[in-house]
């Protein structure tokens, strides 16, 4: 049974209503058809109307939800020939990082995102998604051998952010991000990022410096999580919606900001409701994507995404402001 | 306890150190018709085993391969071609006794040197192979295997051929000297030449890969693979332990140990090899071209 969140409450139980009559009616006489089906109207106008209003911090409850899809959820339903690779070849293999090669619709791609646990063990395993330097090394290992072997990169970003340990700072967190930022900017190939889940502060983009980047339509990218912001600005942890609210975090936002280039629609709820379909919406627009982005040279490739991110940020100059010119 | 026990010497507790296989302890499949698993004590036919490709039925233990076997269980039938069958070491250093040593190996073996190389097809796809040989000379690395090697990287380059280096060394061949030594530096350099022209490396070591080996082609992979329980590492463990002092884990070195250190991108099974390469290569053709 996949767990309910507070906001879609009316819709369970509506759901749980129906089938309580539908049941009713076929063990006994009485007829409920027209009841039911008056019932089922008012279910998916209830659905329509909670679905295509979700407040900030229903999205954060959602893009955190257990069921969510993770990257391997994904990478099984839209690559072949998937091989993970393992390893930093330096100190470690960081089990919150996949990575390895594939095939995307016969084309040979790599592919690199964070991974969450399904269960305590496995999310003790992976450290909940949150990395150490050495995974995010491992991910720029692979990323220069895509680039020798011409392969475009696809990353699925889905982190509460990295990890903040004793022994991450020890190995050089800061610097392992950094590089990555700095080898991604010159990357030859495409390289395409999608949100799927949290796209938490530099743990995000330490694997989101693409061409493009897309979020699925309920996931979140933000610089703190809610509850770092609001323990920041407010001193008040409880405070998190507020600052869910506040900060920008929702993939319509930061569509609005200018961070992101599509939203990929979700299925109806969530994209646990679904994972096969979820996926097929990912698999189109990754498509698009490459489509674009296989006219381009190298040297159009490296362009493109600097400019994408020059573009971004909002300045004014204090003379404009007083009409001096 | 009696006064007296007080002056008299404990007894030194012996101390219990990893085996390095030596020619005695040698883990070849001898040639009678049932052989001992070192590891689980099962005796088994010894057709059986190698029907299975060397790996017991038992505990799945996998016994070393000779490089004859490990090309024939890889390639396809009849694609195999040798490179330089015929290149022998010299004896530079004048070494006592190696020449002999040499020879001995050559009739116990039927090769004329540690390492294979050729090319053929794996699932129809044309690859370089070099595959090292630890029943000749443990695998050590002298002069011949250096060059074979790094001749084989070169037919690569020339070809556009991917290279498999299969590795199985206790490190730089003694007799040679610094000759041998500096093999890693011949080796790697024609790596770095051959990758820079976008040559695809694939290394998998096998039981055991120390020393200049290891410290050479075998790590310079763009995927590194090792076959399970394979010993890999740069010093030996009792160096190591005599140096720090200190008792090593049980694991340590082993292929499973340097996955969790980073050093490996998978540990495969040897029934999975075949399929596992065959399905890189694939990945690899045409370079990764974009085509809508």
């Amino acid at each position: 049974m996949v767990a309910e969140l507070e906001f879609e409450k009316p819709v369970m139980e509506l759901r749980e209503k129906i089938k309580e009559l539908k049941e009713f009616t076929a063990q006994s006489d009485v007829d409920l058809s027209s009841e039911i089906e008056k019932l089922e109207a008012r279910l998916e106008k209830l659905e329509n109307e909670i679905y295509s209003n979700i407040k900030p911090w229903d999205r954060v409850q959602i893009a955190r939800h257990a069921n969510r899809p993770t990257t391997l959820d994904y990478i099984e339903h839209i690559f072949t020939n998937f091989i993970e690779c393992h390893g930093d070849r330096y100190y470690g293999d960081d089990d919150a990082i996949v990575s390895g090669i594939a095939k995307f619709r016969g084309v040979p791609v790599t592919v690199i995102g964070h991974q969450r646990g399904k269960d305590t063990k496995e999310n003790i395993r992976r450290n909940f998604g949150m990395p150490h330097p050495e995974g995010y090394r491992k991910a720029l290992r692979l990323m220069k051998q895509a680039d020798k072997f011409n392969r475009p990169i696809i990353c699925f970003i889905d982190t509460k952010g990295a990890y903040p340990g004793k022994a991450a700072e020890e190995r050089g967190q800061s610097e392992a991000i950094a590089k990555n930022l700095f080898e991604m900017a010159g990357l030859s190939v495409p390289v395409i990022c999608i949100v799927i889940g949290e796209g938490g502060s530099g743990g995000a983009l330490a694997l989101g410096v693409g061409n493009y980047i897309h979020m699925l339509e309920n996931s979140t990218y933000s610089v703190i999580s809610p509850e770092g912001a609001a323990a920041l600005l407010w001193k008040d942890a409880s405070l998190a919606k507020k600052a869910a609210e506040t900060m920008k975090i929702t993939a319509p936002d930061l569509k609005e900001l200018g961070v992101v280039d599509e939203i990929i629609p979700e299925v109806k709820g969530g994209a646990h409701k679904d994972v096969g379909l979820q996926a097929k919406h990912i698999e189109e627009v990754l498509a698009n994507s490459l489509k674009l982005l296989s006219t381009m040279s190298s040297k159009e490739l490296i362009q493109h995404r600097y400019e994408k991110y020059k573009r971004i940020g909002q300045v004014s100059f204090a003379n404009d402001l007083l009409g001096v010119k | 306890m009696q006064l007296k026990d007080l002056f008299t010497k404990p007894k030194p507790k012996k101390k219990k150190y990893a085996s390095i296989p030596s020619e005695q302890a040698k883990q070849d499949v001898p040639e009678g018709i049932v052989i001992k698993c070192p590891n689980c004590k099962k005796i088994m036919y010894t057709k059986e085993l190698t029907k299975n490709l060397k790996v017991c039925m038992n505990c799945s233990y996998h016994h070393q391969m000779n490089a004859r076997e490990r090309i024939s269980s890889l390639f396809d039938e009849n694609s195999f071609i040798e490179y330089d069958k015929e290149m022998i070491s010299e004896n530079p250093l004048n070494f006592p006794g190696y020449e002999e040593k040499l020879e001995k190996d050559r009739q116990k073996t039927k090769q004329n040197e540690a390492v294979v190389t050729g090319e053929g097809t794996i699932n129809g796809y044309r690859t370089s192979v070099a595959v090292m040989d630890a029943s000749f000379r443990m695998g050590s690395m002298g002069s011949v295997v250096g060059e074979k090697i790094t001749r084989a990287i070169e037919t690569a380059n020339e070809k556009g051929l991917p290279i498999i280096i299969f590795t199985a060394s206790g490190g730089a061949r003694m007799q040679e000297g610094v000759l041998s030594l500096m093999q890693m530096a011949k080796t790697s350099s024609a790596l770095k030449l051959f990758s820079d022209n976008g040559g695809l490396i694939i290394s998998v070591m096998t039981h055991p890969t120390t020393g200049g080996v290891s410290a050479s082609f075998a790590s310079l992979g763009d995927y590194n693979f090792a076959e399970p329980g394979a010993l890999i590492g740069f010093a030996g463990r009792r160096i190591i332990e005599q140096t720090i002092r200190e008792e090593l884990p049980e694991d340590f070195q082993t292929a499973e140990f340097l996955l969790k250190h980073g050093q490996l991108d998978a540990v495969i099974n040897r029934q999975d090899l075949k399929e596992t390469l065959g399905n890189i290569l694939d990945i690899h053709q045409a370079g990764g071209e974009i085509t809508w």
